[in-house]
């Protein structure tokens, strides 16, 4: 009898809800049985409602069971799901889940298909062809195609990456970089993660074939130091892509030298902004820097830099392989291709959904998300992390669409969607959007440094009743000063979720605050 | 962990790992954390000597980032997630739950955001990521690091 193959995510996620002990009971049972498995570790699909979910090969298929835990094992063994056979967890072949077939995997197809830390997986799913393909097209049709590809930052900001390569590969200088943030901080999103745990060397390609397009010899990689399982993922990754000749001096005889160097954060939000990302990168406290000089003129060490998401980068391979304009065939408008829409907080079916830009909030928060994981209403949704405004119930149909939300004081980000009932307190909430700007704040600017600290007072003062109008008109005025004169987006959008809370979620704070 | 040295042969280790880079700070002193929990005066004095920085700088650096912690702490090291997603979740009670029921053995930390957000609430414990944390979880989960690392 040939042993029967089983896929269990290594994913934080997965991993975080029992993961490793399915792993762990599956090879159990199956030695003391003497039936011979294969464990394969996976990456997430991203539905992570339904971890830990394991699946068994049969054939072309994969049979998946949902939320299995360890001590479902001996039961899962007994009723023969090794041939795929029926069980309270069985959901049926891996491919004909509503949740995932719906999706427009573009950037995200490998993440859950592919053992991820397997270079002959990935090789075999297409793996290295598109940095293949870019040698022969050379660096410049490599950029043509981003560009027509409309393909935007993805860490939040949407600004085009084809120009921005293009600034980098024009940028006079023998020495340039890449650096890929994934210094994911924003609460609700987890893209990154899911991307580099799923599909690391992915990752690593996208980068190696950003480097080529702009004559970079050296990428970093800023990984946030709350992902302890990604970097252990990414460390391995990185050295087998060395030892099989991908990342080093003259790859696969191309006469293009790339490596990568990973570095970690130490917990401070601010560094997912570019320029106190390249501080940190250099060795010194996160602050800041000044524009200009753009980090595509001087970035890194004062060389040219690209500075790119996660999932900027990983959804190259796929425009040099199939070509920008089917990339820009998807989307709506200026938001072209796909986000990776990420449900949580509140909501029955949390998880990654990749979508074509133009899909509705309601569409991801009722239809992918089930509604609520409570039971009760939506409240408020929270959409593009801590500096992202809050969207009232009767907000829901806005479209995914950068210049949508721009249009209502909103804004998409990486696609954070953080959802809360209607037992939330909004003006506790937007007390915590000042108080987590405080602690967070690089403090190199004054409206940023003292602007969080005098407003979480003054929202306190609103919230005890004290001088309710006046606290409101400073309130105001301070998240005008803010908005107007800080430096970066931290003290800039700050006043996002606080002036989206006063105006729809007034009555949070107790009497109204103009009462 | 009683206030102890931190062995100044170790973080010179650590400093060659760097070839002793100044501009590897960070990653030094991410690995001193790691491998010893927090960062001393001492090992300021000497990480500024080694990469031919101030103290000042060091220093800086070592106030700047939240994970620099510079105080020895407890045997467990829990960190509770306290952004938004876990929020809407209720992490507020379950932080207050953890703090009051930690015990002196336990250092207590918030975090903003650990990217589980899809199954929150979400605690780290003793550098691990758990999800769907409610206050008897949680107990389950201290109890069993506590059994791990007695």
């Amino acid at each position: 009898m040939s042993a029967a193959t089983i896929y269990v995510p290594r994913e934080t996620t997965a991993v975080s809800v029992g993961a490793d002990e399915v792993a762990v009971a599956l090879a159990r049972e199956a030695r003391q049985r003497g039936t011979p498995i294969e464990l394969r570790r996976n990456g997430s699909w991203g539905a992570g409602w339904l971890e830990p979910l394991v699946e068994v090969v049969q054939g072309e298929q994969r049979i998946a069971y949902g939320n299995v835990s360890a001590d479902d094992v001996p039961a899962l063994f007994d009723t023969g799901f090794l041939e795929g056979a029926d069980h309270a967890r069985r959901l049926g072949p891996v491919n004909e889940i509503d949740y995932l077939i719906s999706q427009d995997r573009w950037t995200f197809w490998r993440c859950g298909l592919i053992e991820a830390l397997s270079l002959e997986d990935f090789a075999a799913h297409q793996g290295f062809k598109a940095l293949q393909k870019a040698w022969e097209t050379g660096p410049d049709a490599v950029i043509e195609a981003v560009t027509a590809s409309g393909l935007r930052g993805r860490g939040g900001a949407g600004f085009p990456t084809g120009i921005k390569w293009r600034t980098v590969a024009d940028a006079p200088g023998d020495q340039k970089y890449v650096a890929c943030n994934a210094d994911e901080g924003d609460s609700g999103t987890f893209s990154d993660r899911i991307l580099m745990e799923g599909d690391p060397f992915g990752l690593l390609e996208s980068m190696a074939i950003a480097g080529f397009a702009v004559g970079a010899s050296k990428g970093y990689i800023y990984l946030r130091s709350e992902y302890p399982l990604t970097h252990v993922i990414l460390e391995r990754a990185l050295r087998s892509a060395r030892e099989a000749g991908w990342l080093g001096a003259n790859i696969k005889g191309s006469g293009f030298d790339f490596d990568i160097e990973l570095h970690l954060g130490a917990g401070s939000y601010v560094c997912g902004e570019e320029t106190a990302m390249l501080e940190s990168l250099e060795g010194r406290k996160g602050i800041v820097r000044s524009k200009p000089p753009l980090p595509a003129h001087a970035g890194l060490f004062g060389k040219p830099t690209v500075v790119n998401n996660v999932v900027t980068l990983a959804s190259v391979p796929n425009i040099v392989n199939l070509g920008g304009e089917r990339y820009a065939g998807m989307g709506v408008n200026r938001s072209k291709g796909t986000l990776a829409f990420q449900l949580a907080g509140n909501v029955r079916r949390g998880g990654m959904v990749e979508k074509a830009f133009g899909i509705t909030l309601r569409e991801l928060i009722e239809g992918y998300g089930g509604g609520t994981a409570s039971g009760r209403p939506v409240k408020a949704v929270q959409v593009g992390g801590p500096l992202g405004a809050y969207l009232a119930a009767d907000q829901l149909d806005t479209p995914m669409d950068y210049e949508a939300f721009a249009a209502i004081g909103a804004m998409i980000g990486h696609g954070g969607i953080v959802v809360f009932d209607d037992t939330a307190n909004m003006a506790q909430m937007a007390r915590f959007a000042m108080e987590f700007c405080a602690l967070e704040s690089c403090g190199k600017c004054t409206p940023c440094r003292i602007g969080s600290t005098r407003g979480a007072e003054v929202i306190a003062r609103i919230i005890n009743g004290e001088n309710r109008d006046a606290n409101y008109d400073l309130l105001q005025e301070l998240c005008d000063t803010m908005e107007d004169a800080s430096l970066c987006a931290m003290g800039g959008m700050t006043p996002y979720p606080v002036r989206s809370i006063l105006r729809h979620f007034a009555e949070d704070f107790a009497a109204g605050p103009t009462q | 962990m009683t206030e102890q040295a931190i062995d100044a042969q170790a973080v010179d280790a650590i400093v060659q790992r760097f070839d002793a880079r100044p501009e590897m700070l960070v990653q030094i002193l991410v690995a001193v954390v790691t491998e010893h929990g927090w960062v001393s005066e001492a090992v300021i004095r000497q990480l500024a000597e080694a990469l031919n920085l101030s103290r000042a700088e060091v220093h800086g650096v070592v106030a700047y980032y939240h994970d620099f912690r510079t105080a020895p702490p407890a045997r467990h090291i829990v960190k509770l997630c306290e952004a938004e997603a876990c929020q809407s979740m209720g992490s507020r009670d379950l932080a207050a739950h953890a703090r009051e029921s930690a015990g002196k053995d336990v250092t207590v930390e918030p975090v903003y955001c650990l990217g589980n957000c899809a199954c929150a609430p979400a605690v780290m414990v003793d550098g691990k990521t758990y999800g769907r944390v409610d206050a008897a979880r949680f107990d389950a989960l201290l109890g069993a690091a506590r059994e791990a690392r007695s």
